[in-house]
């Protein structure tokens, strides 16, 4: 590879920090707007459903979900986009959350494992098929799933139709909606969590 | 292909979100720990150059490539859904420590137990349509 290239891939391999990211997210709201469509990633579970034939059972699921091909594209888009990022441009030090000295102790005092300041992975291990078969893997894969996909179609939306594209259209009802996401969050966080680990 | 684009814009999203590892489970234990700027700086930049973004878009009244100008269709001001709706969602996204974008880019990073995932959070959506009429909004 040429050097330049080589140097890009270095550049782009370093985390991101959030003022490139929040930035990139807003040029992906605009190029969106610009292309005629508004950026919100939970649609698709609903156009995912009707294309499978939910349509039968609720009249919910009877539009024509053919007109969000283009969204679908985005969230496969978002899967190559994953794969590159992690397979190309991981850096130096591997895959890995570079999240606070704090948070790391949060952690351990719950009773999260395999946990040190600066060596956080960035995906937990229980995200994987073995935990399926575990209380707190199963509750967190499918329970968190469901919880998800009811929760974004009740709420009209999830953090990418409201927290973003709502709130930057100055909705009022996506700031409740937000409100409502932390609320639940919260509640996960500081009442679940200590009886989960 | 007219399908490219937006295979493209995806690419865009899917990179951008896991390199700030907006992604990580951890990240969002972080954020709902009130420990770290990060996750709230994404959001609060988004929104910020979001707003004044279409302030501009609205004030010009610039128009889109079909040629139509903005238009913001205002959501109904019926607050129940949202805050009842956004309170579930937000107990799956820190339970599972992500939301829906994240659930593909994840699936495509090679965590193929998000299958698992992605037709448990179909199968909520569908459980939503079915009761639909029936949840107060």
């Amino acid at each position: 590879m040429p050097d330049f290239l080589i140097r890009i891939q270095e550049i782009l391999s370093q985390p991101w920090p959030w003022y490139v990211a929040g930035p990139m997210i807003s040029l992906i709201v605009f190029t969106l707007l610009f292309l005629g469509k508004e950026f919100g990633i939970s649609g698709n579970l609903r156009a995912m459903c009707a294309a499978d034939g939910a349509g039968r059972f609720a009249d919910f699921f009877n539009y024509d979900w053919q007109k969000e091909g283009w969204n679908l594209m985005i969230v496969l888009g978002a899967m190559f986009g994953g794969y590159i990022a992690s397979h190309y441009f991981s850096g130096p030090d591997g895959n890995l959350a570079h999240v606070s000295q704090s948070t790391v102790e949060s952690l351990q005092k719950l009773g999260v494992d395999n946990v040190a300041y600066q060596a956080v992975p960035l995906v937990p291990d229980f995200y994987s098929w073995e935990s399926l078969f575990t209380a707190r893997g199963l509750l967190i894969i499918v329970g968190g799933g469901f919880l998800i996909g009811f929760g974004a179609r009740y709420a009209g939306g999830c953090t990418s139709g409201h927290a973003i594209s709502g709130l930057s259209e100055l909705q009022v009802p996506s700031l409740v909606a937000v409100i409502g996401f932390f609320i639940g969050g919260l509640i996960m966080t500081y009442v679940v969590f200590p009886l989960l680990f | 292909m007219r399908y490219f684009k937006y295979i493209l814009v995806g690419i865009v999203f899917g990179f951008t979100l896991y390199k700030a590892e907006a992604v990580s489970w951890f990240r969002i234990f972080e954020m709902f720990h009130f420990q770290s700027f990060h996750m709230y700086g994404i959001i609060f930049s988004a929104v910020g150059l979001g707003i004044i973004g279409i302030q501009i878009i609205k004030r010009f009244h610039w128009k889109n490539l079909e040629g139509k100008e903005l238009e913001i269709h205002d959501k109904n001001p019926t607050y129940t859904r949202y805050i009842v709706g956004g309170t579930i969602f937000g107990l799956g996204w820190a339970l599972a420590g992500v939301c829906p974008g994240p659930m593909f880019v994840l699936m495509g990073s090679g965590y193929t137990v998000f299958i698992v995932f992605l037709a448990s959070a179909m199968l909520g959506t569908f459980v939503y349509g079915l009761l639909r009429d029936r949840l107060p909004h």
